[in-house]
């Protein structure tokens, strides 16, 4: 009998949905495995790829022992296809097919709207490796280090996923399209990847925080809708990739948090309660709380733009269609198929933005992105405490929707963070004051230098309140090899 | 006043609000607010499916109370309370029952100091099932270890714990609860047994666990325990023991001396690394002393393990024609290699069996370190403060 909780290694692909009695699919995924391990292997400095990283390895699906802590070298993680556990009946949970079984295999009606949904969430999964590639170089410490090796291997992981998809349910064209996953680069002028926030590169830690806060989380909003699928090896695939991208959150929130808490503490040791008394605190090498506002408002506003158009027919149909379900869907009490209800949105009126009501079934992507909004002001809180806690007067907000946008109604207009709209000659001024300058970019990269001493952290970084894996404060979690 | 009751608790200030426990509980015993994630103590049924998927470690918590936090209390929180004062209990508790941390702290009291754990271990589960709600496992073996005509009767018993959750580390004591009263009609206490089987279990993966027994003439439970049939089921306590832990990290050298049924927790420490690290060599010493060869509980399975995985060392002290051997002559002549590890900031010392052992065992550690130009009680101070020296007898 087929063992559908635990994973199976009798095959090159560890992975729980059989591979070994399916041939063909092994066959295709063996001969797109060289091309990933080189693309890996190219892609991450080498005195890395041969140190021993303390990684957390999914084995099972089974929360009980879902996954195994261990050194590990990179290129030896083992990289599997792991769904979650087939739930009995499953019916699809919104759209015109709602209540119909789930479908186990792909609808012939909505192939390529499903094919382009899969490729687009598996282009940024090696995307960010990819912007990430050289912060090890720089790592504040090996715990740090070892996070972002943690989040590399689990995005490896997670484009596996996505490729066993492809593999499985749409065969040659899935094919083709698995391979340009590998053939596209961040970044590359002729071949880059599909959305735009994931051409950027991530130049410093605090980028990489906030890229892993603000980015990953438009990520984990697109797997939660996923997740919601009427496909069920889709919806399954995305369930259990969730479970890896708390992680991410996890190393977003707490290394932003960090970070913060460092300012503060520097700040109070000398006697500075000034927020804005940029100088000194720049020459005592912490980074002030009005810059990381500005690399909040940047991040977060990049990350907007990941959900498309307010008003969107793709949205509607894919929700439809019963292929793309809301944030929770199984938890809203409404009839989920939105045939008559509304949704408020953002729109332009006079050069003002304002509020008004749409057919809700045309504002999926606005309703996502507002669940995105409270999901990501609640770590925003969070960082606010740390700053009350040390009695400093200052405090971090999201800025407007409207404010740095490239994509839906506020597109290159001119708006202010609080959300007003305002000249080009006011929009000039303010800048420096809302987005990060040159000066600021350089600032930040002056303080980032390599810290590898095992339980050490660079200056500008407090250590963590818990190790990984409950290690202790000098556990060395990776071992350098240092050839 | 209530018994006091351990509480699962989350963190608030490591917790990122991402409800992957929330997802995975199969008892809905943990809901959300915007703030805070937070568990039901009326819920909780310990089953620990949260633990391993929560990606911060905050889910990981718990406090001893006579009243167990409200939803309320949790939901208004910034950070975990501290644990409060509980008549006898302190933080890093090796057990919640006074009686046993009595007993711990006797049994650890060869240390010459506050028992630590070592720094790399696994953080140990401690005192999930009182008196008050003993846990119930089913005995699945129960084999004679010594050989049939010696007078010392060693027991390797077999508990399966079913479907219950029973999360024990190398090194922890749980507690067997003898059938029937006592004088007074009151049932009896528990006592305590060393686990001799690793974390995952006797056979890899099965809920079960294994204990290494003497018969002790008159010795109401042992006799109760040696007995014991299977598919006869016991009430047990614990997991018990906070201190005397193995090390995760691989690098970490191990010196185990022990006597008798003392072996039980390096039984566990041994099959806990040829499970992770089979391949592993020379981090491993074992002095094993008995007074015969078929009196040393798994001296037939403990000869197969290779000895580039583990060094044995057996010391006899009654083997006819041979003259009478004990551990600390054994230390001594393997002075060069323990002189090594005294040296070895990942070298970690053992010490389980009989009290009577330990004052022979101290001389031979003050002699080697004095060859080395060593002060031993300076030492064996910095190593128990680094969690690298652990002693256990009774």
């Amino acid at each position: 009998m087929l063992d559908l909780i635990n994973v199976s290694y009798d095959t090159q692909i560890p992975n729980n949905v059989g591979l070994s009695q399916d041939k063909k699919v092994l066959k295709a995924l063996e001969k797109w495995h060289p091309g990933y391990i080189d693309w890996w292997n190219k892609l991450i400095p080498q005195n890395f790829q041969e140190s021993l990283v303390y990684l957390r390895t999914a084995v099972s699906v089974d929360p009980k022992g879902w996954a195994k802590f261990d050194y590990v070298k990179m290129p030896e993680y083992r990289w599997g296809v792991l769904l979650a556990p087939q739930v009995e009946d499953r019916v699809i949970p919104c759209g015109e097919h709602k209540g119909e079984p789930a479908w186990q295999e792909v609808p012939g009606e909505y192939r390529n709207l499903l094919k382009r949904l899969i490729v687009i969430q598996g282009d940024t999964e090696p995307a960010s490796v990819e912007q990430q590639r050289l912060l090890a170089l720089t790592a504040p410490s090996l715990y740090d280090m070892r996070n972002l090796f943690q989040v590399n291997v689990e995005e490896g992981r997670h484009l596996w996923a996505m490729v066993y998809l492809l593999h499985k349910y749409f065969g040659r064209d899935g094919r083709e399209e698995a391979d340009d996953l590998l053939r596209r680069q961040s970044g590359s002028e002729e071949a880059p990847r599909m959305l735009g926030a994931f051409n950027e590169e991530t130049p410093d830690w605090l980028s990489f925080f906030m890229f892993t806060y603000f980015t990953d989380r438009d990520g984990k909003m697109q797997l939660e809708s996923l997740a919601q699928s009427g496909f069920d090896p889709l919806s399954r695939t995305c369930r259990f990739m969730l479970t890896e991208e708390a992680h991410h959150m996890f190393v977003g929130e707490t290394g932003v948090g960090r970070t913060i808490q460092r300012t503060c503490e520097v700040m109070k040791e000398n006697g500075i309660d000034d927020p804005y008394d940029v100088g000194r605190i720049r020459a005592l090498g912490v980074i002030d709380l009005p810059l990381i506002q500005k690399k909040l408002n940047l991040h977060y506003t990049l990350s907007l733009d990941l959900f498309g158009q307010e008003v969107s027919t793709n949205a509607a149909n894919a929700f439809n269609a019963g292929i793309k379900g809301r944030y929770m869907e199984n938890r809203l009490t409404d009839d989920h198929q939105l045939q008559h209800d509304t949704y408020t949105v953002w729109d332009l009126e006079d050069g003002k933005a304002v509020q008004k009501e749409v057919p809700a079934l045309t504002a999926i992507n606005m309703r996502l992105r507002d669940d995105y909004t409270k999901d990501a002001a609640g770590g925003v809180g969070r960082w606010n405490k740390i700053i009350e806690k040390h009695g400093i007067d200052f405090e971090l907000k999201l800025p407007h929707e409207a404010f740095h946008r490239k994509i839906g109604v506020f597109a290159d207009k001119l708006f202010d963070p609080e959300g007003k709209m305002v000249s080009g000659a006011e929009y000039d001024k303010g800048m420096p004051e809302w987005l990060p300058t040159h000066a600021d970019g350089d600032f930040i990269q002056s303080l980032m230098k390599p810290c590898y001493e095992p339980g050490q952290y660079a200056r500008w970084i407090a250590p963590p309140k818990v190790g990984i894996d409950n290690k202790p404060g000098d556990f060395e979690y990776v071992k350098l090899h240092m050839a | 006043m209530n018994q006091p009751l351990k509480q699962h608790l989350i963190d608030p200030e490591i917790c990122i609000r991402c409800y992957t426990c929330e997802m995975t509980c199969p008892e809905q015993a943990i809901e959300h607010d915007d703030m805070n994630v937070v568990v039901d103590a009326s819920k909780c049924k310990y089953c620990m499916d949260c633990i391993p998927v929560c990606p911060t470690g905050s889910i990981d918590n718990w406090r001893v109370v006579t009243q167990p936090y409200s939803l309320e209390d949790q939901y208004g929180w910034m950070e975990l309370p501290e644990q409060q004062e509980i008549a006898g209990d302190e933080g890093g508790l090796e057990a919640m029952d006074d009686a046993i941390s009595a007993l711990l702290a006797e049994a650890h009291k060869g240390a010459g100091g506050k028992a630590k754990a070592p720094a790399t271990a696994s953080k140990p589960t401690v005192s999930m099932y009182g008196l008050g709600r003993p846990a119930e496992a089913k005995v699945t073996g129960n084999f004679r270890l010594t050989a049939e005509d010696s007078d010392s009767d060693v027991r390797h018993i077999i508990l399966d714990f079913g479907s219950l959750p029973f999360p024990v580390l190398e090194g922890q004591s749980i507690g067997i609860i003898p059938l029937g009263t006592d004088e007074a009609g009151n049932p009896h206490l528990p006592r305590l047994y060393s686990v001799s089987s690793p974390r995952d279990g006797e056979r890899p993966n099965f809920n079960n666990l294994s204990l290494t027994v003497k018969r002790e003439e008159k010795g109401l439970c042992s006799n109760y325990v040696c007995d014991l049939k299977p598919g006869d089921t016991v009430q047990v306590t614990g997991p018990f023991g906070a201190t005397f832990l193995l090390p995760a990290d691989p690098d970490a050298k191990l010196l185990m001396i022990c006597t008798g049924t003392g072996s039980a927790p390096f039984r566990a420490f041994t099959m806990r690394r040829q499970r992770e690290y089979p391949s592993l060599k020379g981090s491993l010493m074992l002095v094993f002393g008995a007074r015969r060869p078929r009196e040393l509980p798994y001296f037939g399975p403990l000869k197969k393990v290779p000895e580039e995985f583990m060094s044995k060392h057996f010391a006899f002290s009654r083997q006819e024609g041979e003259p009478k051997h004990y551990v600390q002559d054994k230390l001594r002549e393997e002075a060069e290699k323990v002189g090594e590890l005294l040296q070895n900031p990942k070298g970690h010392i053992y010490i389980c069996g009989l009290k009577a052992m330990e004052q022979g065992v101290d001389e031979a550690f003050k002699d080697i370190a004095r060859g080395l130009g060593l002060n031993w009680a300076e030492l064996r101070d910095r190593m128990r403060e680094e969690g690298r020296y652990h002693v256990e007898t009774y």
